[in-house]
């Protein structure tokens, strides 16, 4: 099925401008500084992963890109724009799919829930639900509720009702921390061929360091207290990226040393 | 609540027990008593009162005035109850003011209530929506407030707008506990409807018992009682019921209350 999910992103020739550029963010909360100066761009159609201790202000440096936070000082932008609220181009997976799904909405109904926000008729809406259904493998489960559903399915649903936005920025925090290791090296292809077809930039937030460098085109490494970046890695690993052949190669496991080592060096 | 027959059986064997034991006690003092009757002639009072239609009258009377007043008392009580709990801001302006409300006894409008509407359906419709109002505000405003935070970011990261984001969002999360506000105010609502008719309103229930009380008819007022029992307990059940009904998906997910 063509996937028509993700709206495509700019044009290459716009890469010169970032999607999203974090500009000497700062943000505390409650009388501490969660993230301190930190300056990040995110080209068009890129992959970013972002790694780091737990604490370290991954998450929060999520909802920032998202709109859910203001920063106390310093701006984020999206297409040159300051951010000010949640944008409809902007699409979120929570890491707890249980509690970001209406549990009294079928999955039809959750999806449903996207399109409802974005105004599309209500005549228009049934096959839409379907076909993004059917995108992220959940044809014939229209009708089951979150409940009735398995861990990897819900996260696929909530992936759906994101897809169902037209995105051009998906963020990604911890989505696959949660489910069983067989489940998610599936998501995770799953999520590369879904980008790989539309184009959307991504920010992808993990604690598995692996996850990291086999998904992304660049892995961020944060430091704790106050969040900020340690390290920057470039991921120059062909794609498309294979679970056992890419993690064999030189390159992926010299990328891998690097960052458990970063890791290890933030914990002492 | 029991289920099974068996455990009805059991459930009832000490009541029986103590409705007979009466009974013989009372046949065999011959008693005479203006607030006591033998069960029998209860049973027959009460009869009697669906004979003539007397109580199905009064009974239509106070469900009409219980649940007009439960209806707006619910209206409104949850409508400050879902405002008050997505606004910090309009909660700590109101807060006093509520709280200041709140603890007047409905019964104690009864005087005020009478001056403004004078006796009938419309000044006990009041009195049992005053004091619906309470219950309902106070639980839809905590239900509101402990919905998940992530479905409230779901709704913001969606750009819901805020009429969307109260009716698809924040009522279907909070309607399981906003709804055990309403059983507890449905009780009231009877309650506060008995009481009024009691104490002053010449209509319904509570009017049949005094009533009968004037009349010395221990059997009848007594039979009032009894059936005011009757129509509480199934009114409740009948809640219970539909709660189970309607939530017990969002029971078992988690939400229920």
């Amino acid at each position: 099925m063509a996937i028509a999910a993700i709206r495509q992103g700019a044009p290459s020739s716009a890469s010169a401008t970032p999607q999203i550029a974090f500009a000497d963010v700062t943000l505390e909360l409650g009388g501490k500084t969660i993230i301190e100066n930190l300056s990040l761009g995110v080209r068009p159609g890129e992959f970013l992963c972002i790694v780091g201790a737990s604490g370290c202000g991954k998450t929060t440096a999520l909802r920032l890109a998202a709109g859910l936070y203001q920063p106390t000082s310093g701006s984020v932008n999206f297409d040159g724009q300051p951010m000010r609220q949640p944008r409809r181009e902007i699409a979120i997976v929570f890491q707890d799919y249980g509690k970001a799904l209406l549990p009294w909405r079928t999955a039809a109904g959750n999806v449903s829930l996207a399109l409802e926000a974005g105004g599309m008729p209500a005549a228009e809406r049934p096959a839409r639900i379907a076909e993004l259904l059917g995108t992220v493998g959940l044809p014939g489960h229209a009708g089951k509720y979150p409940a009735e559903m398995s861990g990897g399915m819900q996260q696929r649903l909530q992936i759906a009702r994101c897809l169902a936005q037209e995105p051009k920025t998906l963020l990604m925090d911890e989505p696959f921390g949660a489910l069983d290791a067989m489940t998610r090296q599936g998501l995770q292809d799953e999520v590369l061929a879904l980008v790989a077809a539309s184009g959307a930039t991504v920010i992808f937030v993990t604690h598995d360091l692996d996850e990291a460098i086999y998904l992304g085109d660049r892995v961020i490494g944060l430091l704790p207290h106050p969040g900020r970046i340690g390290i920057e890695l470039a991921v120059n690993l062909p794609r498309p990226r294979d679970q056992l052949s890419t993690r064999e190669q030189p390159e992926f496991l010299r990328l891998r040393r690097q960052l458990f080592d970063f890791i290890k060096a933030t914990e002492q | 609540m029991p289920d099974k027959p068996r455990e009805i059986g059991k459930a009832l064997v000490l009541p029986l027990a103590v409705l007979l034991a009466f009974e013989f006690w009372a046949r065999a003092t011959h008693l005479k008593s203006d607030s006591l009757a033998p069960p029998s002639e209860i049973a027959i009072a009460l009869a009697g009162a669906f004979a003539d239609l007397s109580i199905l009258t009064a009974t239509r009377d106070t469900l009409f005035s219980a649940f007009a007043g439960l209806a707006i008392g619910t209206a409104i009580g949850l409508a400050l109850g879902i405002a008050f709990g997505i606004s910090d801001t309009l909660n700590r302006l109101m807060e006093v003011t509520v709280e200041a409300i709140r603890p007047i006894p409905s019964i104690a409008l009864l005087p005020i209530a009478l001056i403004a509407l004078g006796f009938g359906y419309r000044m006990e419709i009041v009195i049992v929506a005053f004091a619906c109002v309470w219950p309902i505000l106070i639980l839809s405003r905590a239900a509101v407030r402990s919905i998940e935070p992530r479905l409230m970011e779901v709704s913001r990261a969606l750009r819901l707008p805020p009429a969307q984001r109260v009716w698809k969002i924040i009522i279907p999360a909070a309607l399981p506990r906003i709804f055990v506000a309403f059983r507890l105010s449905a009780g009231i609502a009877l309650i506060v409807a008995v009481t009024v008719e009691i104490a002053i309103n010449p209509l319904g229930l509570g009017a049949g018992i005094m009533l009968a009380q004037q009349a010395l008819r221990a059997d009848l007022m007594l039979a009032y009682l009894v059936w005011i029992g009757i129509i509480g307990y199934a009114l409740n059940i009948a809640l219970v019921v539909a709660q189970r009904r309607l939530f017990g998906r969002a029971a078992l997910s988690g939400d229920g209350a």
